[in-house]
């Protein structure tokens, strides 16, 4: 579909939708009288920067069912996203909505490789998180072998691996990392010998080219993006092709907007911001205009694939996971970066936030790779100061790096857990 | 004579010393030397010890990071002066030292010392 047609078809299904949650949404109805703004103004995808924004807060006033312009008998299943703070946000689909999803992620699958051939190996965790449902579908709908593994039991997971013969792998990207250590030092594993994988889906958290180098390495695969999020729907809003260069987004369904965080005024094509989404085909929670946080940008050229359909560049963090340090702003991804340039190290690492005596204070505890603790004093220091000279001239204030023994950074088998801020925790 | 010695990284932290001594002690692994030396956020431990294989093992079972190092040990008298004639033939033949530590048990005195070249260093001191 050239983006001509792409863009008629936006424009009709947008139509549809913003009438639909205006006629059956209390919520909808009130912010776009609110705004002033009618049902019959929109009258293409153009139109779409007249509705007013979404974000997580409404989601949350609302809960449970308050955005939900099903009515509950046509909702067939919950999801809820982790909610750290405070109550969740509950997802509700109906029957289409879940083929609608299941179609985003087989489209990922099949851009990674997936046949009925395959048999995917769904690590993510099952249950309310969308994650292992999402691939689950996703995989049997392209018609692999799905496994449904869930996150956790490490042991087992190495053991169906191999005896099962997993060709795809479905996790989070830490979570696939920590696998391939654990796979590294079990001395009855060898990954050519015993194990059959060519591909990875890793998503539900962003990642850095240096992680992919790093997966691609020591599991032998090619380790494919797969984005999504519970409140457009799961995995699967979008993936990587073959050329690894930009994750795809399916925007006949899900249509992607970048915004200044800031002034909220949408940004130059190809400029960075924050990701909103509008679902086009949502029946059971609709979202308009949802504000992701995610950072990002969006690139329109046609991919070499062959793709239409636009592309994401590297998430860059989120717009609430960004921490003032010191009055800079700092992304725990741009830091993860920075340590994956220094091989000695292996990548893990937890920022600590406080403030002494009205002082911010930002300390990283890192492990090297076992091969690098050694008798030598002098060399662990090096290390130690070539890290921090080169965070300092990335993000401009200087961290107190700490080197750990190896194994004492915490392990996350979901998404993983970076940052203490003592700071916000004080208040 | 050149031995081993086992190094050991620790985090700063209260009670890992004694994590590796307990761990070695369960073992039955008896100490013969133990220095500790440290920067501001983790220390490095080396010890000698009766079985240096068996305590490398049960420690890197507990998933402590160890090391193996050849270090030169001397018995020196343990006399005035017998130390720095020693350490002015080391530093005589241009040979650094990146530590040492020394203890006496009344009648003898011994000496650990580390350095790049560990042969060349035995070597000389050996005469």
């Amino acid at each position: 579909m050239d983006r001509a047609q792409l863009r008629e078809l936006q424009s009709e299904r947008l139509v549809k939708i913003v009438k639909y949650t205006y006629d059956n949404v209390e919520f909808y109805r009130k912010r776009m009288d609110e705004a002033g703004v009618k049902p019959s103004d929109i009258k293409s995808i153009d139109d779409i920067s007249k509705l007013p924004f979404m974000q997580k807060k409404d989601l949350r006033d609302y809960y449970p069912f308050g955005t939900f312009a099903a009515p509950l008998k046509d909702i067939v299943r919950f999801h809820a996203s982790s909610g750290t703070t405070g109550k969740p946000i509950v997802a509700g689909y109906t029957q289409n909505d879940l083929d609608n999803w299941a179609e985003g992620v087989a489209r990922c699958l099949v851009a990674y490789g997936a046949t009925k051939e395959d048999i995917l190996q769904v690590s993510y965790g099952y249950g309310l998180f969308t994650g292992g449902l999402g691939a689950h579908d996703g995989g049997q709908k392209v018609g692999s072998t799905v496994i449904p593994m869930s996150s956790g039991n490490t042991a087992k997971q190495i053991m169906l691996m191999k005896d099962l013969g997993s060709t795809g792998l479905c996790c989070t990207p830490s979570y696939a990392l920590f696998l391939a250590e654990t796979i590294a030092e079990d001395p009855d594993t060898d990954i050519d010998r015993d194990l059959k994988l060519k591909f990875g889906a890793f998503g539900a958290e962003p990642w850095t080219e240096n992680m992919r180098k790093e997966l691609e390495a020591k599991l032998h695969i090619k380790a494919y993006d797969i984005y999504g999020l519970t409140e457009v729907s799961g995995p699967g809003v979008g993936g990587e092709c073959e050329y690894q260069d930009g994750t795809h987004l399916w925007e006949d369904m899900f249509f992607p907007e970048i915004i200044d965080p800031v002034t909220l005024q949408p940004v130059e094509p190809g400029q960075q911001g924050e990701l909103v989404f509008t679902t086009l085909l949502k029946e059971g929670m609709p979202v308009i205009r949802y504000r992701t946080r995610d950072l990002t940008h969006l690139i329109y050229d046609k991919c070499r694939c062959g793709r239409t359909m636009v592309r994401m560049g590297r998430i860059l963090g989120r717009s609430d996971d960004m921490m003032i340090i010191r009055g800079v702003n700092v992304f725990p991804s741009t830091i993860e970066s920075c340590i994956l340039e220094i091989p000695e190290f292996n990548g893990q690492y937890f920022v600590t936030v406080d403030r002494v005596r009205n002082v911010d204070t930002f300390d990283i505890d890192v492990e090297l790779r076992p091969e690098y603790y050694t008798d030598n004093m002098d060399k662990m220091l090096n290390l130690k100061a070539r890290l921090t000279m080169r965070l300092v001239s990335v993000l401009g204030i200087k961290p107190v790096i700490h080197i750990v023994e190896p194994n004492t950074i915490a392990r996350s088998q979901g998404k993983a857990k970076h940052v203490l801020d003592k700071r916000s925790l004080d208040k | 004579m050149i031995i081993d010695q086992l190094s050991i990284f620790l985090n700063n932290a209260v009670g890992r010393v004694t994590e590796v001594t307990t761990t070695l002690g369960n073992a039955g692994v008896n100490l013969k030397a133990f220095t500790l030396s440290e920067s501001s956020d983790f220390g490095i431990l080396r010890l000698i010890t009766e079985d240096n294989a068996k305590a490398a093992e049960v420690l890197r079972e507990n998933h402590f990071a160890v090391n193996l190092t050849k270090v030169v040990y001397l018995e020196l008298g343990d006399t005035p002066g017998a130390l720095s004639e020693c350490i002015q033939r080391v530093s005589d033949a241009g040979i650094s030292i990146e530590y040492m530590y020394a203890f006496s048990t009344g009648n003898a005195a011994s000496v650990v010392v580390r350095t790049e070249d560990v042969e060349s260093l035995n070597a000389l001191l050996e005469v």
